[in-house]
């Protein structure tokens, strides 16, 4: 019988983890096709943070190297720096990029470190349990938020793609969904574009990705879809936020 | 063969060079700098590359990066920088990466200020980072030593695929004295089989830190155990100055080292039989320097701390003879009348001074 569809090269045969609905699955199968279309599998060098994500490390069939929580674009810088010939990307969350590593997400693109950041933006804290992430959405409830985020408190949440495309060094920043086919494959249009970018050494790029916690966010999987675009798509701006002219040319 | 004046933190990064070391990342501290500022000048022209961090979390965890792929990385910084890399170190440790990390130790704690001072030989040693680990600590003496030790570095990271500190201080990094640029024989070193570089043509590899499984998290941890134990044991050094007749011992490192050597010169005109263990070794501590006390009466331990490096003295003298302590703070150093005095005071000896 022929095979019709299947797992993608860039994915290992291993089963995810991740739990049902959650959102993180198709998006590291959109890179698994990327790293397979674009044949890097064997040149690239990921980078996992700490995380739910953590353990894309095995998901991957590309090399990769295990950072401690928000460090992943320090580690990366170093790779990139030792191998400049390689692909090199980072695979974080929102806490990841946006609380504890937020000093080294601001620098990676003002040095236009020649890497590739993919942010899974669920909104929460997820592997440790459903607490407030700075991209936590006004209002909405957490374990640490449990009447809800209040923004005079504690401030409003981060946009993390907007604040990165004000930097230099950012040549291509996108800030896409997984909520719908449509918004899948622009996210995978949009991470491919990432991965080019990189390899025509233009500068920094990053895929800030909308995606689901149904766990956390106490939803079933398709609620939580709802729950995305009503809460999330409202507040967080969407699209191609900045594509230089290099990478227009591309 | 050559011998420059150079300043000791010059003296490291001369070597580092030598040594193969492709990468540096780093953040200005005093009295640190200059070795960021040496590499930043001369590494590139060796073909390296030299990166100014955002800070030292980030600085050391690039070097994390670029030792998975196998290259020679260093990193400098003094006593708060030190501290901010403790998180980096637990997770080299873990994923057992070679990175060379220099501590210029300034005093503390807090702030502190830019003289020398040997307050860090805690977090150095015992591990100063989470999780219980261990790393080899390199205490030079001198401009040759730190440029010695700092080559050496390379081959032990390298080796035991670990992370190796060089713990100088404000006094020894800032000095000048001649060093004679030596080449090492090459080491035979064990091939990087494990480093990330793409995979094209063999099976994925992953280096990380993590397992969060109970039963392989024992069998990591213990591996790291008969790793250290296996460093422990054939990893003590030592210097030894008119130790073998001694009736009283000195113990010092780094720059109390060398001051205790005129002290024992001094004893000894005097017709008093003080000797010297300088340890080389922070970690492992020479131990074996303590196997044999026998005709001594008394120790006396300088350092430039609240008393840190005593516990260890302590450990490996088991008893058998006392052990005084002598020290100074804040950046002050110890004259060596001062010693001298104490050693008179403690193993109460008519010495002049
Ligand atoms: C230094 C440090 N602080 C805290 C933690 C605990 N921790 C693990 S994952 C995580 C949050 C991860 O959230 P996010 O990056 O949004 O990823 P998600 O799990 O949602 O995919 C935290 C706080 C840690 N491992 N290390
Ligand atoms: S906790 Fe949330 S983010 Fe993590 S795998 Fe489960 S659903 Fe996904």
């Amino acid at each position: 019988m022929q095979r019709v569809f299947g797992r993608p090269k860039g994915l290992t045969e291993l089963p995810f983890h991740y739990c049902p609905g959650c959102t993180h699955g198709v998006i590291h199968r959109l890179i698994g096709e990327v790293l397979e279309e674009l044949d890097i599998i064997g040149d690239t060098i990921g980078v996992a943070p700490v995380g739910c994500a953590g353990f894309s490390l095995d998901f991957f069939a590309c090399d990769f190297v295990g950072a401690a929580h928000g460090r992943a674009q320090a580690v990366a810088t170093g790779i990139k720096r030792a191998l400049p010939d390689k692909v090199v990307f980072t695979y974080q969350g929102d806490g990841d990029i946006a609380a504890i590593g937020t000093a080294h997400a601001i620098h990676v693109a003002a040095r236009g470190e020649k890497i590739t950041s993919i942010m899974v933006n669920n909104a929460v804290f997820g592997m440790t349990g459903g607490q407030m992430a700075p991209t936590t959405i006004g209002g909405q409830i957490t374990t640490t938020s449990p009447y809800g985020r209040d923004c005079a408190l504690v401030g409003t949440p981060i946009d993390m793609p907007k604040t990165v495309a004000t930097l230099n060094g950012a040549v291509y920043v996108a800030a896409c969904s997984v909520d719908t086919p449509k918004n899948i494959i622009q996210t995978k249009k949009c991470l491919k574009k990432a991965f080019q970018v990189q390899q025509a050494g233009l500068g920094y790029a990053l895929v800030s990705i909308l995606s689901t916690c149904p766990t956390n966010w106490g939803l079933s999987p398709a609620d939580s879809l709802k729950w995305l675009q009503e809460n999330m798509l409202p507040v967080y701006e969407m699209g191609e936020l900045k594509v230089t002219e290099e990478v227009k040319a591309l | 063969m050559s011998k420059e004046l150079m300043k000791g933190n010059e003296a490291i990064g001369e070597a580092a060079i030598r040594a193969g070391c492709k990468l540096f990342f780093g953040y200005p501290i005093t009295p640190s700098t200059e070795i960021v500022e040496y590499l930043s000048k001369h590494l590139p022209k060796a073909g390296g590359t030299v990166l100014q961090g955002e800070d030292e979390v980030a600085s050391i965890n690039m070097c994390y990066g670029a030792a998975t792929t196998g290259a020679r990385v260093m990193t400098a910084s003094s006593s708060p920088g030190f501290s901010l890399k403790q998180e980096g170190m637990s997770y080299l440790a873990a994923a057992e990466l070679p990175v060379v990390v220099v501590n210029v130790n300034r005093t503390g704690p807090g702030l502190g200020g830019l003289g020398p001072s040997q307050s860090d030989y805690f977090q150095c040693t015992k591990g100063g980072g989470h999780g219980g680990y261990r790393q080899i600590v390199l205490a030079p003496s001198k401009g040759q030593e730190l440029y010695d030790f700092t080559m050496e570095a390379f081959d032990l990271a390298d080796k035991y695929r670990t992370p190796v500190v060089i713990l100088s201080d404000g006094f020894l990094g800032q000095m000048m004295e001649p060093v004679e640029l030596k080449k090492r024989p090459k080491a035979e070193l064990p091939a990087k089989d494990w480093a990330v570089g793409g995979c094209k043509g063999r099976a994925k590899r992953k280096v990380a830190s993590y397992s969060l499984t109970n039963e392989i998290g024992e069998v990591n941890n213990l591996h790291w155990e008969a790793k250290f134990a296996e460093m422990k044991d054939s990893l003590q050094r030592w210097e030894s100055f008119h130790a073998e007749d001694a009736e009283y011992l000195i113990v010092g490192y780094g720059t109390c080292g060398r001051i205790a050597k005129s002290v024992v010169l001094k004893a000894r005109k005097q017709g008093f039989k003080v000797g010297l263990i300088r340890p080389i070794t922070l970690w492992p501590f020479p131990e074996e320097a303590f196997a044999n006390l026998d005709g001594v009466k008394g120790i006396l331990t300088v350092e430039l701390n609240f008393g840190q490096m005593v516990e260890d003295v302590k450990l490996a003298v088991e008893c058998r003879t006392p052990v005084y302590f002598h020290n100074r703070l804040g950046g002050m150093l110890p004259s060596e009348n001062e010693i001298l005095r104490k050693l008179g005071q403690v193993f109460d000896l008519a010495v002049e001074v």
